[in-house]
């Protein structure tokens, strides 16, 4: 089996209205209960907004310490999933449900070493 | 019979895509495959011209690749390489089978053109895999550096092998749509070799061969998918008009004005064949409409005398699967044929195509049909500005000075 990370970008700024969000969420919800299911699973998280984060980044002896995320920009990593798959064919089948789930957002799809 | 070095490199072109098809279920890995297929065709250049040709060339290249494969492995092995111990274990007992060898190519077709890999990177992996052609030929044909094309293909391969691109025939569900994608390929390194651009003339129309060549692999290997015999009929019936497409001074010569004599009859009576073949399954889809179309011009022994309404018929099909403009451009064409050049500027007007050269083109054969003349010559105008090839633009210039000095 291999790893993958199904990372999903999404627009900066307030999240969608509840009424919007709320099937999103549910939907979210059973997928993740379809993947425990099939065994797929490893793990997920959503992201705070990018304004949240903090860059770190040594340099000889200082260490630089810079408020925001690593690139500028409209979109950011808004949240994560880690699944487990035979080969990229099956984690797609996946990650097309998930992108479905949250159309319109991009959803990249890496192995993990 | 003592093989010549073009003999080999013939034999090399026609087993490259068995061999790493075989090669690459066996160890399970393309980079090995491909190394391994490649040191057994240098060994054969060493032996054959001396010994002759082994009686059947695939299965020496075939087994002499495993052998060689088989003892890297072993010496990397013995290096504590699990991964290199696994596929030597696999390999061992590895029986050669045809009905096997089928599904390999497929799979190694189907791996080729994974949606996962862009467009062009597909494109230089199937023509090296399976195609056989070098590295250097690839990049001349499409116009890059060599360096750039090696590179293209070595992260092509590492992204199979670290995202896990499966070797393996589609599940069913998937198998419609990536059938889709593969006769895309093909027929991009088709029209890749059609179209008269610049670049080395060469190895383009060697493309055309090479395009045909896989598609009648993926015809015999998918005998039940009708857009893949669709796709080999459509390009039959337009490669058997090359001869009559460009004139002696290298000028380009439009299919109205073609000497039909000159079109190669052989390829034209096998297109027709498989276009009846396909149709006969009643699932024409947009390779087999578009061969059909072509067929209809084949039987015509003049421009005047082809089957006009046939033809707006079979576009009317045609945009119906794939409402794009230039399939609404073409049509038009038809359609000044049978209902003059009024009505087909009438339905080209809308078109979103002004950045198109042919659409401008079109527009300006229709207005000088209709004596418009100073609007023809703008369009004429427009159309050479917009042309980067410099064939057409001959034929353009030359189409606008009769417009203006008939």
């Amino acid at each position: 089996m291999k790893k993958y990370l199904l990372s999903i970008y999404q627009p900066d700024g307030p999240p969608p209205e509840p009424a919007v969000l709320e099937p999103i969420m549910k939907n979210l919800t059973s997928l993740a209960d379809e993947l425990r299911a099939a065994g797929a699973w490893v793990m997920d998280a959503g992201l705070h907004p990018p304004e949240s984060a903090t860059v770190l980044r040594a340099a000889g002896d200082e260490l630089l310490v810079t408020d925001g995320p690593f690139t500028e920009g409209k979109e950011h990593l808004g949240g994560f999933m880690i699944i487990q798959a035979e080969d990229l064919d099956e984690a797609l089948d996946w990650a097309r449900r998930l992108a479905r789930i949250l159309e319109p957002l991009s959803i990249e799809i890496r192995p993990v070493v | 019979m003592h093989p010549s070095t073009a003999d080999i490199a013939g034999v090399f072109r026609a087993e490259h895509g068995r061999a790493v098809a075989v090669l690459a279920r066996v160890f399970g890995d393309l980079d090995i495959a491909e190394d391994a297929v490649q040191e057994a065709f240098a060994a054969a250049v060493e032996k054959w011209p001396d010994a002759g040709l082994p009686p059947s060339p695939a299965g020496w290249i075939i087994m002499t690749a495993r052998n060689r494969a088989i003892d890297r492995l072993r010496r990397e092995a013995s290096r504590e390489d699990k991964h290199a111990q696994a596929a030597l274990l696999h390999a061992q007992d590895e029986p050669l089978e045809e009905g096997v060898v089928r599904d390999d190519r497929l799979r190694l077709i189907f791996t080729c053109c994974h949606p996962a890999l862009a467009l062009n990177v597909r494109v230089a992996l199937t023509l090296r895999l399976l195609g056989g052609l070098t590295t250097a030929e690839i990049a001349r044909a499409f116009l890059v550096p060599e360096a750039t094309m090696a590179q293209r293909l070595v992260r092509a391969k590492a992204k199979i092998r670290t995202a896990g691109i499966p070797y393996r025939v589609p599940y069913e569900a998937d198998l419609p749509e990536r059938v889709r994608g593969v006769l895309a390929v093909v027929y991009l390194i088709f029209n890749e070799g059609y179209a008269a651009s610049s670049g080395d003339e060469l190895i383009r129309s060697e493309l055309c061969l090479e395009a045909i060549r896989l598609g009648r692999l993926l015809v015999s290997l998918m005998p039940d998918e009708p857009e893949a015999v669709g796709l080999l009929a459509l390009m039959l019936l337009q490669e058997s008009r090359r001869p009559a497409r460009v004139g002696p001074d290298g000028s380009l010569i439009p299919l109205p004005q073609q000497d039909r004599s000159l079109w190669d009859r052989g390829l034209v009576s096998e297109g027709q064949d498989l276009v009846r073949r396909c149709l006969r399954r009643g699932a024409p889809g947009p390779y087999q409409l578009q061969a059909a179309i072509n067929a209809v011009h084949s039987d015509a022994t003049s421009a005047s005398d082809t089957a006009w309404d046939q033809i707006v018929q079979l576009y009317d099909h045609l945009l119906a699967l794939t409402p794009t403009p230039i399939v609404a451009l073409n049509r038009a064409v038809a359609v000044a044929e049978l209902d003059g050049p009024l009505a087909a500027l009438a339905l080209i007007d809308d078109l979103d195509l002004g950045n198109y050269y042919l659409f401008h083109a079109i527009r300006a054969d229709l207005l000088t049909r209709l004596h418009r003349l100073p609007e023809a010559v703008a369009a004429y105008d427009t159309a050479i500005t917009l042309t980067t090839n410099t064939t057409e633009k001959a034929f353009l210039t030359h189409q606008r000075a009769q417009v203006t000095n008939p």
